[in-house]
């Protein structure tokens, strides 16, 4: 295949951020500086989101066999994009300037951010197995470096561990489905495998195993219970940038790619695996939301709360028709919107890095009396995980309703009305503890220009989109419908 | 465009209150006030201006005293639909009022954070505003929910907790909220079942209310979305099995806060019922209403003894109303003119003796720092005026010819005597209950021997404003409801229209 001057300009977005990782990293090299490398990595991921625009012109385009730019992968490495670059922006303000902050070398951390992005970027566009495990392992690896970056905090280096432990075990659950696939389907191409599954009334059983094994590893990577185990741990030792770029970049990669396999091949969704799929999904709506109930901790909790989250969209993957594909990119994107502006509200208020985060639940009491803004932008996001009108969560939950009422999955649509009913209550145990009036407890303070810091601004506009996206949705409906699955070959 | 400044206003004015706070505590109270009697000033206007002939009936295409429509979402073919007619008219002045006496009641009550108490205070009453204008199904559920987390707020901060420290404000805030949320998502679920049959059927999707009126829908899908509305409002109103919130919520908010949630609140149920519940779906309803009638009658008997056998005189007026809720309930489902008209006038008439009666408890308890009536007896003495004035609030909560509320019961009970004869019956028997808890009540408090012989603080003239012209009212409902009736009547005429024809039906297939 002759790669064209087309080709470079759909890569651009992976271009133009490999090139950042290579040039951070010999920056860091040639000088060490905390300041020049946030700096560095926000204009090549300004660059990257940037280069999404002219990628909108030669789109829908297939980049060699593994790899296909469509509009679908501009709407998610674009959200991909701009999760990291927030994540970046509270990273620079929770590793502190100078003196204070953390102790360790800064600098690298930006580095292993830029390359799981990168990751993730790869992961949206493939288009083969091939690509999904080159993406996938791009993206998890540094990501073991990213939560154990605190390595003189126990519960960060652990959380490295675990997390680099069952992650590897996810990757060869993948592995051994897609070599089971492939001897099957005898092939490692999306659409082929579709089609070789489709050729047959039922898929036979070496398929429907791999596509089962398969279900495991991105099961892990999802926090989809049973395989959640890992989660409420990681979130709580990963330093809190980095669990907001677990919560949010990571995820959302993952999902897409999941997405794009099972519409690709649709006989993936049917049968027992639409059993199995609809199963995990009511299963990780309740237990997310009851493990969440009795949380103190606010990481663990969002944690807890995120699986349940991914509980929802399987509702929509299940449905996997209609309105679903929609459903998905509006929900993807008001959960990255507020999960960000929840963590970062963490990050915020652990910044400069002292030694551990300020995740406990006591020190948010009365929160609302001291730092007022601060507090509104954690009240907008708790409400809109709930769900609650006048924030985007809203329009996402109402979207995975419409989906589950147009394909009648009366038992699904069910479990989500029950979990948002239990996930009410820690939601508002959160939001009623920031407004308490306890006058003898240790105060624990943002430091008091934060809204003069970037992470500051950019978390009240995060906080200003959920309510403007939960207000006028119309521009993001749009933008989600017009990017749907382009099939190239 | 006097629709949306309706509900923007209660917005703006609870944000300047907000803002207002840093110039004294005294300013955010001054600013809600005047915010409230603006929002009451322009309903009266709007009654004096407009014609309240024109309502929605079946057959032809809803009219509107005053309409309002601006494309909002355009993928669902939603808009921001606002209408008025006599109906919401009637609920958009008793938010009016109510909410300049909530704001006059917490003038002492509410010492810490004004300004955000009044914030929480106007944006629920923003809310309610639009639930009785919106007439798009999403603008409506948007709006029904979102009065929820500032009704949250409001109980879990500035509410009592209760005396034995078993049930605090935040549960019971939290209770309120979950129990609101989960059925409202129930509706939500039937609202978009609903917009996807008329999808299937006419290939176009809209959540507008004129739209929607004439979808066709199976028998058996029907009733099934019937009952996903019916949830959300019998949990709201509340309806006997789902009204286990309400105790707790009335219990421990502060007075503001019961004052809206009995006044107003639980009849955005009753209007939700009136409004879309019954037009939509005329022949479910129609094959419901003896199942809605009877549990309008477990209401009125189970409410009026749990009312007598309260300690705390709040949760005694809490249940109070879930008895008087099941007068409404049945006036609703009767399907006659002079039962719905009676069931609006019932719903005026307990928005003033409630909100009333809470009033009072919330200056007992300034006075007594105490809601239980054990510890009270032998008031009737010691403190000026109070007293007599609960007996009169007392004596037209159960219904005494001359005030408001004996018009609407009667109304009701004539009314659906017609069709279901025995429902009435029994449910007439239920006034005597009501005798009862409230006489118990004021012979608990006032009567009785003394706790101590010190006199206590006097009403003010702010107290007695309130109250008296509270008072006022409810005679003037009393004895010449003419007004009121006329305003309702076209909208209840429709409501009969829907209903009517589809018991018609109902009787001629069996």
């Amino acid at each position: 295949m002759d790669l064209t001057i087309q080709h470079f300009i759909a890569l651009a977005p992976l271009l133009i951020t490999t090139i950042t990782v290579v040039v951070v990293m010999l920056a860091i090299a040639w000088r060490r500086n905390h300041s020049q490398t946030f700096l560095l990595s926000t204009v090549g991921l300004n660059l990257a989101l940037l280069s999404i625009l002219p990628v909108l012109k030669v789109v829908p385009l297939a980049v060699t066999p593994l790899l296909t730019v469509d509009k679908f992968a501009c709407l998610y490495m674009a959200l991909i994009l701009v999760a990291t670059l927030a994540c970046v922006t509270l990273a620079h303000a929770y590793l502190g300037d100078g003196g204070s902050g953390y102790p360790g070398n800064r600098e690298e951390l930006y580095l292993l951010i830029l390359m799981a992005a990168l990751g993730g970027l790869v992961l949206v566009c493939a288009q083969h197995l091939a690509g999904l495990f080159i993406g996938l392992e791009l993206l998890s690896v540094p990501v073991y470096g990213l939560v154990a970056y605190a390595f003189f905090n126990k519960r960060s280096l652990e959380a490295g561990i675990k997390y680099m432990v069952l992650s590897a075990a996810g990757s060869a659950f993948l592995l051994f489905g897609m070599a089971l696939l492939y001897a099957d389907a005898g092939s490692l191409a999306f659409d082929t495998i579709g089609k070789a599954l489709a050729a047959t009334s039922m898929p036979s059983l070496l398929a429907q195993l791999g596509l089962g094994m398969m279900l495991v590893g991105l099961a892990f990577k999802l926090s989809l219970v049973p395989f959640h185990l890992w989660t409420p741990d990681v979130y709580e030792g990963a330093p809190a940038p980095v669990a907001a770029f677990l919560a949010t970049a990571s995820k959302v990669a993952v999902f897409a790619v999941v997405v794009r396999l099972f519409m690709l091949s649709p006989a993936a969704s049917s049968g027992v695996l639409a059993t199995v799929l609809s199963v995990i999904a009511v299963a990780s709506i309740l237990v997310g939301n009851l493990l969440a109930l009795t949380q103190s901790n606010l990481k663990r909790l969002l944690g807890y709360s995120s699986i349940a989250h991914f509980g929802y969209l399987l509702i929509a993957l299940v449905a996997s028709k209609g309105l679903a594909l929609e459903a998905i990119g509006v929900y993807l994107v008001t959960y990255v919107i507020t999960s960000l502006g929840a963590f970062g509200v963490i990050t915020l208020m652990s910044s400069p890095y002292n030694g551990r985060d300020a995740d406990a639940l006591y020190e948010y009491r009365g929160l609302f009396w001291r730092r007022p803004y601060l507090t509104a932008v954690l009240t907008v996001m708790m409400l809109s995980l709930a769900g609650i009108p006048l924030t985007a969560g809203f329009i996402g939950k109402f979207y995975i309703i419409a989906t589950g009422v147009e394909s009648q999955l009366w038992w699904l649509t069910g479990a989500l009305v029950v979990g948002s009913a239990i996930g009410v209550f820690y939601y508002l145990r959160v939001m009623v503890t920031l407004y308490l009036i306890e006058p003898n407890l240790r105060r624990h303070d943002a430091p008091f220009n934060w809204e003069q810091r970037t992470g500051g601004v950019m978390l009240l506009a995060i906080a200003i989109l959920a309510f403007v996206l939960g207000v006028y949705p119309q521009p993001l409906l749009d933008l989600v419908q017009h990017a749907g699955l382009q099939l190239v070959s | 465009m006097i629709l949306p400044w309706l509900i923007l206003i209660p917005f703006i004015g609870g944000l300047l209150c907000w803002l207002g706070e840093r110039f004294g505590a005294t300013l955010p109270r001054w600013i809600a006030l005047l915010t409230m009697s603006l929002l009451l000033g322009i309903g009266l206007w709007l009654w004096a201006n407009g014609d309240y002939t024109l309502a929605p009936a079946p057959g032809a295409d809803p009219q509107w005293t005053v309409e309002f429509k601006v494309l909002w979402i355009e993928r669902f073919g939603i808009s921001l639909h606002l209408a008025l007619d006599g109906l919401s008219l009637l609920m958009i002045l008793l938010t009016g009022l109510l909410g300049v006496l909530s704001v006059l009641c917490s003038w002492k009550e509410i010492q810490r954070h004004v300004g955000f108490f009044h914030l929480n205070l106007m944006w629920i009453l923003g809310g309610v505003v639009g639930v009785f204008l919106a007439l798009d199904l999403f603008l409506f559920f948007f709006f029904w929910e979102m009065m929820l987390v500032p009704m949250y707020f409001l109980i879990a901060l500035w509410g009592h907790s209760s005396s034995d420290g078993k049930k605090t404000r935040i549960y019971a805030a939290t209770k309120f909220f979950i129990f609101t949320q989960a059925s409202g998502l129930i509706m939500l679920v039937a609202i978009l079942g609903l917009v996807l049959v008329n999808f299937n059927n006419t290939g176009v999707i809209t959540f507008d209310y004129s739209q929607l009126l004439k979808a066709e829908l199976p028998a058996g899908t029907e009733y099934l979305l019937m009952l996903g509305f019916f949830i959300a409002f019998a949990v709201k109103l509340p309806v006997v099995p789902f009204h286990s919130w309400l105790p707790d919520a009335h219990a421990q908010a502060p007075t503001a806060g019961s004052v809206d949630l009995a006044g107003i609140l639980l009849k955005t149920a009753a209007y939700g019922l009136l409004r879309f519940a019954l037009p939509l779906f005329p022949n479910a309803s129609a094959e419901f209403a003896p199942i809605a009638m009877t549990l309008g009658l477990i209401g009125i008997f189970y409410g009026a003894f749990l009312a007598f056998a309260q300690t705390d005189i709040k949760r005694l007026i809490a249940f109070s109303s879930v008895s008087h809720m099941g007068f409404v309930l049945i006036g609703i489902y009767s399907g006659s003119q002079q039962a719905l008209q009676g069931a609006v006038i019932q719903m005026l008439a307990h928005g003033l003796s409630a909100a009333a009666l809470f009033i009072l408890s919330g200056q007992l308890y300034e006075r007594l720092h105490t809601r239980d009536m054990r510890q009270m007896g032998g008031l009737w003495h010691r403190i000026a005026y109070l007293p007599a004035i609960s007996l009169f609030f007392a004596a037209a909560s159960l219904g005494l010819p001359g005030t408001g509320n004996f018009v609407g019961e009667f109304l009701i009970l004539i009314g659906s005597f017609v069709s279901a004869p025995w429902v009435t019956v029994i449910a007439t028997s239920g006034l005597v209950f009501g005798s009862v808890y409230s006489l118990i009540m004021i012979h608990r408090a006032y009567f009785g021997p003394a706790k101590s012989e010190e006199v206590l603080a006097g009403m003010d003239s702010r107290e007695m404003i309130m109250v008296l012209g509270l008072a006022v009212l409810l005679i003037v409902l009393g004895v010449y409801p003419q007004p009121f009736l006329d305003t309702s009547a076209a909208t209840m005429s429709g409501v009969q229209q829907w209903l009517g024809s589809a018991f018609t039906q109902l009787a001629s297939a069996r």
